[in-house]
């Protein structure tokens, strides 16, 4: 690419070629680009159709009738109005949990200073790396000794915690300056005042990445929701998607699979569309996508 | 170690002046700040100590015992790691996981690298691209792949549809023993490609224009300035990006379990759902946590194989800490 553009260069001058090759960026980014956007086209599309619609050859894009009703009978087929709930608390529990517990520790860790800090600080980075396929199955025992199996806890209390978020926050809550607290503490602020009215409002962007890493990872997780939620009662949204294409028999109702992934996929992209500023820099400077 | 206890008196031992400047630590000014300090850690440290500390070290348990919840575990040494030796499906999975991951890596970093490049041109609309090559990171793996299983399906599937419209007669994809890995791995690409290109595409931006310009003004052509600026001050992003992938793609599991549910034939079975079908479908706790262990270690052998490595192609590594 370089070497034809050098080629072109010395026929039509700088100008020309720059465009030359922005027209040619275009092209090339517009057909990826729909090569990415056709399967949430493709899903969408189909939600609306109905079953012989979905097997009609030659093939439709545009569903000739639109069958919206095909979001109301996916929704009771599949419970999903129980499974919204259990999605939404579990989501809301764990990012609000993360970010109470990683923001505490965050600031104890940065910036007050007892003995054993940083040993405790360099066992929480080393057991960051640890996979969370190692966990599994010790933990779903812990979840039988608990009695915890099929209850929102057991997806909810063990991610109440996070070592990536408290590593995050500490090194965010290190850049803080010092002087603001100080002023604070000479004020008479105890450390959880200080924690409260000074730190948190200047950690907020921080807490906008953690937060909506967060809602995505635990919106979406699926492995460690099927092991420990076995009754329909708590499934969350995705184990409900899952089971809702294995139970459906011989000619499979695409098109209401289809208007259900599309109800679940859409609050993630909301949350993305919102939130897509701290979700690119989370990525970006710290860059991990979490497991689970 | 020692050098953190600041006076150690004569005669003393190290632990008892550890102690003393522990109790140092709860006197005087500094009491209320190391009490905070603690309560501040504690909510975290909790979860930290009962969700992660104690699960691994109960996993090294585990892994030496026969257990299938049902009765008492039974313990038998390192049994279980024999009984591997001998496992077919065992060596099958750990290939499924090497294929998976060492095509689905190179590929989707190298397809990542060319958009950045060309995310990276200042021209209007770019962000709306960036969005676009994201949306799919994003998007819950188990919806992405039940859409997948479907654009894959022989008959009714949009991807033989449009190579029929090609004139091409297209393979049976996931139930095609042959086809079916690729099929897994072009979806996980298209779904993680965002994550990879986001990395590379702010390293690109983190390359100061000066640069270019005193190349350009050295006479250096295109592929001179790709070799000798863009590479070298973008292989810290490329290092973070194979790191991180890797690790990854040996954990993958959603798109495996939806897509072809390890089949056909246990094509694609990788490690992560041949551990999972022994600890929750067959209930072989012991076994399943000896394969966990297992993938551990490869895990943790090939980043260590990667830093080692950095110090030849990634730029200014031993320069950190």
């Amino acid at each position: 690419m370089a070497s034809a553009t050098k080629m072109k260069g010395s026929l039509f001058g700088q100008r020309q070629v720059k465009i030359l090759v922005d027209l040619f960026t275009y092209v090339v980014l517009a057909v990826v680009g729909i090569i990415f956007i056709m399967p949430f086209a493709w899903m969408v599309a189909n939600s609306f159709k109905d079953i012989r619609g979905i097997y009609t050859y030659p093939p439709e894009f545009i569903p000739e009738v639109w069958h919206f009703e095909n979001y109301t009978e996916a929704w009771t087929m599949t419970h999903f109005d129980a499974g919204f709930l259990n999605s939404a608390i579990v989501a809301a529990a764990v990012v609000l949990g993360q970010l109470f517990t990683a923001s505490l520790a965050g600031y104890s860790f940065a910036r007050l200073r007892y003995p054993g800090r940083d040993k405790i600080f360099l066992l929480y980075i080393s057991l960051m790396m640890v996979p969370f396929t190692v966990l599994l199955i010790p933990l779903y025992v812990q979840m039988r000794y608990f009695n915890w199996i099929s209850t929102l806890q057991a997806v909810i209390v063990p991610f109440l915690f996070t070592p990536w978020g408290t590593f995050m926050m500490r090194q965010f809550m290190v850049t803080i300056p010092r002087e603001l607290e100080d002023a604070a503490r000479i004020d008479g602020c105890g450390f959880f005042r200080t924690y409260w009215l000074i730190i948190l409002p200047l950690t907020k962007p921080a807490l906008a990445t953690l937060a909506i890493f967060t809602f995505v990872n635990t919106w979406n997780s699926f492995q460690w929701p099927l092991i420990v939620l076995g009754k329909p009662k708590v499934k969350t949204l995705p184990l409900l998607l899952a089971s809702f294409q294995n139970q459906s028999g011989m000619r499979t109702p695409w098109h209401l699979i289809m208007a259900a992934a599309t109800f679940v996929v859409i609050p993630v992209l909301i949350a993305f569309v919102v939130g897509q500023k701290y979700y690119v820099r989370g990525i970006v400077t710290s860059g991990i996508k979490g497991g689970g | 170690m020692a050098a953190t206890i600041k006076a150690r008196r004569d005669g003393e031992s190290l632990w008892a002046a550890k102690i003393r400047e522990f109790r140092g630590a709860f006197t005087g000014l500094r009491r209320e700040e190391s009490i905070a300090g603690y309560l501040f850690l504690l909510p975290n440290l909790i979860g930290f100590l009962v969700f992660m500390l104690f699960p691994i070290l109960f996993a090294f348990y585990i892994m030496l015992t026969d257990w299938s919840l049902a009765k008492a575990p039974e313990f038998i040494g390192l049994k279980n790691f024999d009984t591997m030796v001998n496992d077919r499906l065992f060596w099958k999975s750990l290939g499924n996981s090497f294929y998976y991951t060492f095509v689905a890596v190179p590929t989707g970093i190298f397809i990542a690298f060319w958009l950045a490049l060309a995310l990276n041109r200042k021209m209007r609309g770019i962000i709306f691209f960036r969005t676009v090559y994201f949306l799919p990171q994003i998007t819950l793996t188990v919806a992405a792949a039940t859409v997948w299983r479907w654009i894959y399906q022989p008959e009714i599937g949009m991807i033989n549809h449009a190579l029929e419209w090609l004139g091409i007669d297209g393979p049976k994809w996931i139930h095609d023993t042959k086809w079916a890995m690729p099929s897994v791995i072009i979806m996980s690409n298209w779904q993680g490609i965002g994550f990879a290109m986001l990395i590379l595409l702010a390293g690109l931006q983190g390359i100061p224009e000066e640069y270019y310009e005193a190349a350009s003004i050295d006479g250096a052509s295109g592929w001179q300035r790709m070799r000798y600026v863009t590479l070298p001050m973008l292989s810290p992003a490329f290092f973070f990006v194979v790191v991180t992938s890797l690790i990854g793609a040996f954990q993958a599991f959603d798109q495996f379990y939806i897509l072809t549910e390890g089949g056909p034939a246990h094509a694609t079975t990788p490690l992560t759902l041949y551990i999972f079908q022994n600890a929750f479908t067959f209930f072989k706790m012991g076994y399943g946590a000896a394969l966990a262990a297992v993938l551990f270690v490869i895990i943790l052998i090939i980043t260590i194989i990667q830093w080692h490595l950095a110090r030849r192609w990634v730029f200014g590594f031993d320069e950190d800490e």
